[in-house]
């Protein structure tokens, strides 16, 4: 069976089982690797992709349930936003192992996209979801501010 | 502190909510099928000659639903929900977000959960899903409240939604994110009876004078 | 975030050195194989001008790619936009740790083992750069500068690309001069690292990410219980499921090849085993907790002791008598253990982020039946460590070669761990009792000091024993401990129990000292509190070394502690503890969080780890290590239940630090000229002390056990 979606803006398809979670079939099928399997329970957020635009996690996301829908990966991310954040991630070097880190980029342009200028209080609830084990989160925080052009200092 | 979400035994109603919840955790964890709770029809309380104390009779026969972790979990006191047959925090921890419920920007309920239940890889569970996966409002809040309460809150219109009581059956008996609460997916133990049971029990209630319990 | 202001000042200054290394790895080996300028196995110089690093050491996020690329790079004078890396091949020889013999990296040693050699490796590269000018234009070499990656002399100008060859051919110097560090040029500067572009944009490559043709991916359903074998597998369910291509035992338990991921974690999960138990750890972590604090009642094997502190103590006006708790606990790394091997001629090739790389590859060579000498290492980034990587069984990779084996190398084979088979499947930080009894005399001085400590031996039974097992004593397990010169002691004994259980267990950032810090650091505290004294002041007058000194004035000094006032429903505690060399001082802000957990809100971090070679990667380490020690103070626990099964499968249950619980930080690197030391560690151990130090302060209540969330805490 072939299910059809837009991704990274170009058609794709995968022909297999429909409940294939999009994150294999980014990874094992279409070779598109900036997707990580962190925990396949939806967890750590390492598989973080955009569907229409907004934050999925891909490893809890059979491919049927994007039919026709538009995918971005971290391959793929482009605009205003996706180049101030990972220009601002670049700039202080937030990555470590760098393993969670296409996952946390994605999650910060999917905040900043819903929300332009968070508070720190959104930072916090938007990345809740996204596990850093070498725990960069001092410079994840700090990148976000830098590429939405907030500033000041958590109370 | 261990276990620190919210606990059924914890909530005042512990006699109404052992049946459903004190199941073996391996049991749940290994996703394999338990034997489902029931509920009793309404006519069971017929024999309760007094109209009053028959109608919170039935609610309180609801009331193995309503308190039941489907139900509960995201019926929270705070603006973090809890998760799993042992009602623990969610993890991630998430929140409430915008007045409908649906999580923070960048952070919803579709982050995750969605139009229907996924099972896991590995074997041993599911991620939750329905269309319209959210939040009830903070008004609805029923974790932490005795029975007579969560019955109290929800014929009161100014914190049930603006609801009549046939709007209240309407949502029992055909909500299908109500409904959820039956099919909750593998490694989760499914609310007791059926939602047609449910909904009779609730039209039932409402026939009856629609009492809430002591 | 100073640490973050400053260095965007820096950049602002230089106009923005904000260039990314991005050639991709396999570009930089292929690079590297051509160049004509290969002065030693750690440089290579192209004609195009690219310097490659060859980098000896796995890279998973501490830094060293970056380390060493700056310390050749300064003493070649290059322009810091000319450097590349690539991974070393498997090859003693040639790339062995100096410290240990064979290749590896472990006890934050990458930079501290590897100092002098790459600073050795990039003079003779410069040496003969420079001496290959000075020949093409007939002046003396010591008419010849090199500065950004020009060599010049007077008006004349060349890159080192077209230099290169010529150089090449030139005798190489075997002691040429190194830089005074007054001419250093990237050492103790910031910019940018070698790896943030590809590890922001998704292109780095790790392990996980390799794909070759006609590969198949395979998934391992292990036993239940640890020491539990296979008896009986019923395979039908599994291999029924689409994409499953077969199924075999090897000797961790039974592997399911399928076609993608998903398929072989669907069919692992859908095979019926029958296990054997009879030789299985069956024992709770509750029981074994029992049996180890019972253990910790009897004096044990002397480690270590000086004047008479059983006598001490008798004597002590005041005493405290505690046992400690710590849990198994998992490393976690973001990527979990991962190979693809592959046949190759008589050999095989395997990719990996090894952290062993020789000692791997000869393991998984020997599973797989072919010589090492035919085989190939392909190393890539590696998503984290912490310790799990170095396994010196080579458990994770001999049994992705006997899945290789099992298949009959038909395909390349992917082994991927999945997150339940890497947080259940052992080799963790080791359950750990302490008992201390500890007094202070009349005067309020410490008069005695008696711990032991019970635990199972990381190294016993493995490669490593000879090595850090001495007389008895396991070096690990009371490192941190045993080093009475940390604190003027007196009467001082230490004791160490060796105890057995089929739970394999491992180094874990910072090994020995997640504990041993916890409990020196605690009670020290609270001898202190007895006597009246101030926690910073009162650690001054007895710590011996003068380094641990000043990382503990300079932490109370940026914090301010006993010097202002903190917000109500605050309190400030406070740790010093040496590691791996370096020296940590860490002051916690904490509350009572609304989940009657700590809630830290800021740390402030002093460390004197030597010459400071990258000090933001240092301040990095720093932020790391203390959200690392921080979540797993608060949540951190591997619990064996009834039966001797793992009870945390997935991160909801084995919960790590997230975001909103990430203090802020503030590090101050103290200025020295010692020889650099670990950072990828030191970060750890203070932090679990300070926060139970501030808690004590707040709640009244000494902290016993971790994590914090286990509760049980006096």
């Amino acid at each position: 069976m072939t299910t059809s979606f837009q991704l990274n803006g170009k058609p794709a398809a995968f022909d297999g089982d429909p409940e294939t979670p999009l994150l294999w079939v980014l990874r094992d099928h279409l070779g598109l690797t900036g997707t990580k399997y962190g925990c396949g329970v939806a967890q750590c957020g390492a598989c973080t992709v955009h569907l229409d635009g907004k934050n999925r996690r891909s490893c809890v996301t059979p491919v049927g349930m994007v039919a026709g829908k538009a995918v971005t990966t971290i391959e793929g991310v482009a605009g205003k936003t996706a180049e101030a954040v990972k220009a601002a991630w670049v700039a202080i070097d937030v990555p470590q192992c760098g393993f969670c880190q296409s996952g946390q980029v994605m999650s910060a342009i999917g905040l900043l996209t819903a929300k332009p200028r968070p508070s720190d209080t959104d930072i916090d609830n938007a990345m809740a979801g996204n596990i850093c084990r070498c725990a960069t989160y001092v410079r994840i925080r700090q990148a976000i501010k830098d590429a939405a052009g907030v500033k000041g200092a958590r109370a | 502190m261990k276990g620190r979400g919210m606990n059924p035994r914890n909530l005042g109603f512990a006699a109404l909510a052992v049946s459903a919840v004190a199941l073996p955790a391996a049991v749940v964890a290994s996703g394999q099928s338990v034997p489902p709770a029931t509920l009793q029809p309404a006519s069971t309380f017929a024999s309760i000659a007094d109209p009053g104390a028959r109608s919170a009779a039935i609610f309180t026969e609801m009331g193995k639903v309503l308190t039941h972790p489907r139900c509960l979990n995201c019926h929270p006191r705070t603006d973090r929900p809890t998760q799993g047959d042992a009602m623990a925090l969610h993890e991630p921890p998430v929140t409430r977000g915008n007045a409908k419920g649906e999580g923070a920007p960048g952070l919803q309920c579709s982050t995750c959960h969605g139009p229907r239940n996924v099972a896991f890889a590995n074997g041993t569970g599911s991620i939750p899903g329905h269309p319209l996966w959210h939040l009830a409002p903070a008004s609805m809040a029923w974790q932490g409240k005795s029975l007579r309460e969560i019955c109290e809150q929800l014929k009161d219109r100014t914190r049930n939604g603006g609801k009549t009581l046939a709007q209240i059956h309407e949502h029992n008996a055909s909500d299908t994110l109500v409904g959820w609460g039956w099919n909750p997916g593998p490694g989760r133990t499914p609310a007791p009876g059926t939602q047609a049971q449910f909904g009779a029990l609730t039209k039932a209630w409402i026939d009856s004078g629609a009492k809430c319990p002591a | 975030m100073t640490a973050v202001a400053n260095r965007r000042a820096f950049l602002a200054g230089t106009g923005g050195l904000t260039i990314g290394l991005t050639l991709p790895l396999g570009g930089a080996r292929a690079q590297a194989m051509s160049a004509p300028l290969q002065p030693n196995a750690f440089v290579r110089v192209g004609t195009d001008g690219l310097v490659t690093v060859i980098h000896k050491h796995v890279e998973f996020g501490q830094g060293p790619a970056t380390g060493v690329t700056t310390i050749i790079a300064d003493e070649m004078d290059a322009a810091w936009d000319q450097m590349r890396i690539a991974f070393a091949p498997a090859n003693d020889p040639l790339y062995k740790n100096l410290a240990f013999g064979t290749m590896g990296v472990g006890g934050s040693s990458a930079i501290r083992e590897s100092w002098m050699q790459m600073r050795m490796a990039g003079a003779a590269a410069r040496a003969m750069l420079v001496e290959a000018a000075a020949k093409r234009w007939g002046v003396p070499a010591s008419a010849v500068s090199v500065a950004n990656g020009v060599v010049s002399s007077g008006k004349r100008k060349a890159g080192f690309g077209e230099l290169a060859a010529d150089a090449a051919v030139l005798p190489v110097p075997q002691n040429p001069t190194l830089k005074t560090p007054d001419k250093f040029v990237y050492i103790g500067k910031t910019f940018a690292k070698v790896d943030s572009k590809p590890k922001t944009d998704g292109s780095a490559l790790f392990t996980q990410d390799v794909r070759l043709p006609g590969m198949v991916h395979a998934a391992v359903r292990r036993p239940p219980a640890f020491g539990a074998t296979v008896k009986k597998v019923e395979a039908g369910a599994a291999k029924a499921i689409p994409g499953v291509i077969d199924v075999k035992p090897i000797p961790s338990g039974v592997a399911v090849y399928a076609r993608d991921t998903w398929a072989a974690q669907r069919g692992a999960a859908a095979l019926e085993v029958d296990w054997d138990l009879s030789k299985a750890e069956t024992r709770s972590s509750a029981q074994m907790f029992a049996e180890y604090s019972a253990a910790a009642r009897t004096p044990g094997r002397q480690v270590e002791a000086s004047g008479d502190a059983a006598a001490a103590l008798a004597a002590a006006a005041r005493k405290i008598d505690a046992t400690f708790y710590f849990p198994f606990l998992a490393h976690g790394p973001m990527e979990t253990m991962d190979y693809v091997i592959a046949k190759k001629g008589e050999g095989i090739a395997v990719h990996a982020g090894s952290q062993f790389q020789v000692g791997e590859m000869r393991a998984i060579c020997g599973v797989a039946g072919v010589p090492f000498e035919k085989s190939e290492l392909i190393q890539h980034y590696a998503g984290g460590s912490f310790g799990r990587r170095a396994t010196p069984v080579m458990f994770d990779g001999t049994e992705a070669a006997a899945c290789a084996r099992a298949y009959g190398f038909a395909a390349p084979v992917k082994v991927v761990a999945s997150r339940e088979n890497d947080l259940t499947g052992g080799y963790y930080r080791p359950m750990t009792v302490h008992r201390v009894q500890a007094g202070l005399d009349g005067a309020g001085s410490i008069a005695g000091w008696d711990q032991v400590i019970v635990a199972k031996s990381i190294m016993k039974g493995t490669p490593f024993e000879a090595m850090g097992i001495k007389d008895g004593v396991d070096g690990n397990m009371v490192e941190g401990a045993n080093d009475t010169s940390q604190y003027k002691i007196g009467n001082f004994r230490l004791g160490q129990h060796l105890m057995d259980t089929k739970v394999p267990v491992l180094w874990w950032r910072s090994v020995g000292h997640t504990h041993t810090a916890f409990v020196k650091e605690t009670v020290i505290d609270e001898l202190l509190t007895m006597a009246g004294q101030d926690p910073v002041d009162g650690r001054l007058a007895l710590l011996k070394h003068e380094r641990a000194a000043g990382v503990l004035r300079k932490a109370a000094e940026i914090s301010g502690f006993g010097k202002r006032a903190v917000k109500k429903g605050r309190a400030l505690g406070v740790a010093v503890h040496e590691s791996f060399d370096s020296y940590v001082a860490q002051v916690a802000e904490v509350s009572v969080g609304a989940d009657g957990l700590p809630k830290v809100h800021k740390v402030w971090c002093a460390v004197d780890c030597g010459i400071a070679v990258n000090p933001d990667i240092i301040r990095a380490q720093m932020e790391g290590g203390i959200g690392y020690g921080l979540g797993h103070a608060l949540y951190g626990e591997i619990t064996l239940g009834e039966g001797g099964q793992v009870q945390e499968t997935n991160f909801d249950k084995y919960r790590s630090l997230r975001i909103g619980e990430m203090p802020d930080v503030e590090v101050a690197i103290i200025d020295s000229q010692e020889k650099p030391t670990g950072v990828g560690e030191p970060g750890v151990p203070p932090i679990a002390p300070a926060v139970a130090n501030a808690w004590r302060k707040l709640t009244g209540k000494a902290v016993r056990r971790l994590p914090f969330a286990h509760g049980d805490n006096s």
